[in-house]
């Protein structure tokens, strides 16, 4: 899970550089390069709570 | 080649950068003392230690390496690739060792002064959130991987003429990324090598029991947090009016705003934090507040340049707000330890400062180009750095053993305690 996350990541980088490629209006651009940053944060969502998982099984 | 430094340079205005630069390794400093007045008394010569070799090791990598691939002098013309037509300038390639460092450019020269004090702090700030349990050949190790490969690779996309840097000509965007005094380069990029090195190491041994709330371990000198704080101060001022120099071709009108942005900054976030800690717990808190200050400083080095005072003091407010309410999230709810307080300080407030500087700066196209840089960051250089530093753990083992956190990090590692003649007391969390 905790890798999973991490992988989505690189995943919202390509959505932000399509945009740059695929639209020309700003505004279109903008939507896209925030869906990005979403998905980047969802991946990142995901990882912390793989370690956080992880960690509360190792407590000692 | 770096497109984006100023073609000629008055004699002045040289000499007063490389006055900036010569103050801005006061930021190390002044994080080091926070580093260490945050740690364990039983593991503060050992941080201490650790800051001085961090960037001793730093300089050396990136003479012999990082600074080939960041491009930093005038050398070839960068690595690029072709892409739906448009050219993706993704490597730096200049000379090996600084090569015709004398005869380069003196815009050049001081660029590259930059980006060693640059690397050193971006390296400088995990060392802090792995206090008490990383050991210092492996802070060592990773300071050398940072300055040899990734910094590089952030330097060269927003400073070295990289393609973050040529946004507008390539896509017209309307704007370039900007990041000037090093928010993105340096604050997230050391914020995610903090989270990274955190999740890799573990928490401090007791700091998660099994049952009940976390432990908590406050840091062992307030004041030399708080003196820290005071020292960064100076830092800061002098790397942001450096940073807006060489990277956004200021002009000395503008340096006044600049410095008067960066205190305000700071200013408002401690204000800020000083009153949620009070309102939170009945009395301000000395650490928090010092992480308030920092984070309203870390900010500044985004939007010091392109914002109005009253958007600088809006930007610290809400930094300000926002730092303490992190720290208790991630150690309560997310079980992150990090002693620091990296994560909230510098990755967080770095990304906010960044955003905030497409949100307010007059620039139109800028909030395009910043988030552009911001997705850059988190959806290369977090993958990239937990892999590359999980890679690293297997050679180069990260956490100290049971018996060396046991009995700190100071007599584990360098046979000395750095304050022999006090009695260390009893650590309550071992249970």
């Amino acid at each position: 899970m905790k890798f999973a996350g991490l992988l989505v990541m690189p995943a919202g980088f390509l959505l932000a550089v399509a945009a740059l490629i695929l639209f020309a209006d700003p505004m279109q651009q903008l939507g896209f390069v925030l869906s990005g940053v979403a998905v980047e944060a969802l991946g990142l969502g995901v990882a912390v709570r793989g370690f956080m998982l992880a960690s509360r099984e190792n407590r000692q | 080649m770096n497109a984006t430094l100023p073609a000629t340079m008055p004699d002045a205005l040289f000499a007063l950068t490389l006055v900036l630069l010569v103050l801005s390794p006061l930021t190390i400093a002044g994080i080091a003392l926070i580093n260490t007045g945050l740690g364990r008394s039983r593991s503060a010569s050992q941080s201490l230690l650790g800051n001085l070799a961090i960037v001793a090791v730093t300089a050396i990598l990136f003479a012999i390496i990082g600074s080939v691939f960041a491009g930093s002098l005038p050398g070839g013309a960068g690595h690029l690739f072709h892409m739906a037509g448009k050219p993706w300038n993704w490597l730096g390639s200049g000379p090996l060792l600084m090569r015709g460092l004398d005869s380069a450019p003196a815009q050049s020269q001081l660029g590259l002064v930059f980006e060693f004090m640059a690397v050193a702090l971006a390296a400088l700030i995990p060392w802090g959130s792995g206090a008490d349990r990383w050991r210092l050949v492996a802070g060592c190790s990773t300071a050398a991987v940072v300055a040899a490969f990734i910094f590089p690779l952030a330097a060269h996309w927003s400073w070295g003429g990289g393609w973050l840097a040529q946004l507008n000509a390539n896509f017209g965007t309307g704007a370039n990324f900007v990041d000037a005094g090093g928010a993105g380069t340096v604050h997230v990029l050391g914020g995610l090598c903090a989270l990274a090195v955190i999740w890799i190491t573990g928490a401090r041994r007791g700091k998660f029991p099994k049952e009940g709330f976390s432990t908590a371990m406050p840091g062992h000198n307030a004041a030399y947090v708080l003196f820290g704080c005071m020292v960064c101060l100076v830092g800061f001022l002098a790397w942001n009016l450096a940073g807006a120099i060489l990277w956004l071709n200021a002009t000395p009108a503008t340096l006044p705003r600049i410095a008067i942005n960066t205190l305000l900054c700071g200013s408002a976030a401690i204000a800020a934090t000083f009153a949620v800690t009070s309102i939170r717990f009945g009395k301000p808190d000395a650490s928090l507040c010092a992480n308030g200050f920092m984070s309203g400083l870390v900010a500044s080095t985004a939007c010091s340049a392109l914002v109005s005072p009253a958007a600088a003091l809006f930007i610290g407010v809400v930094a300000g707000i926002a730092t303490p309410l992190l720290v208790e999230v991630l150690e309560l709810a997310l079980s992150i330890d990090d002693p620091s307080g990296a994560i909230s300080v510098h990755l967080v407030a770095g990304l906010w400062g960044l955003a905030a500087t497409g949100i307010f700066a007059p620039q139109h196209g800028q909030m395009l180009a910043q988030f552009v840089g911001i997705a850059t960051l988190l959806g290369v250089f977090l993958p990239l750095l937990f892999f590359v530093l999980l890679l690293l753990n297997r050679f180069v083992p990260f956490r100290v053993d049971a018996d060396g956190e046991r009995i700190g990090m100071d007599l584990h590692e360098l046979g000395g305690g750095a304050y022999p003649e006090f009695v260390i007391h009893r650590d309550e969390s071992y249970r």
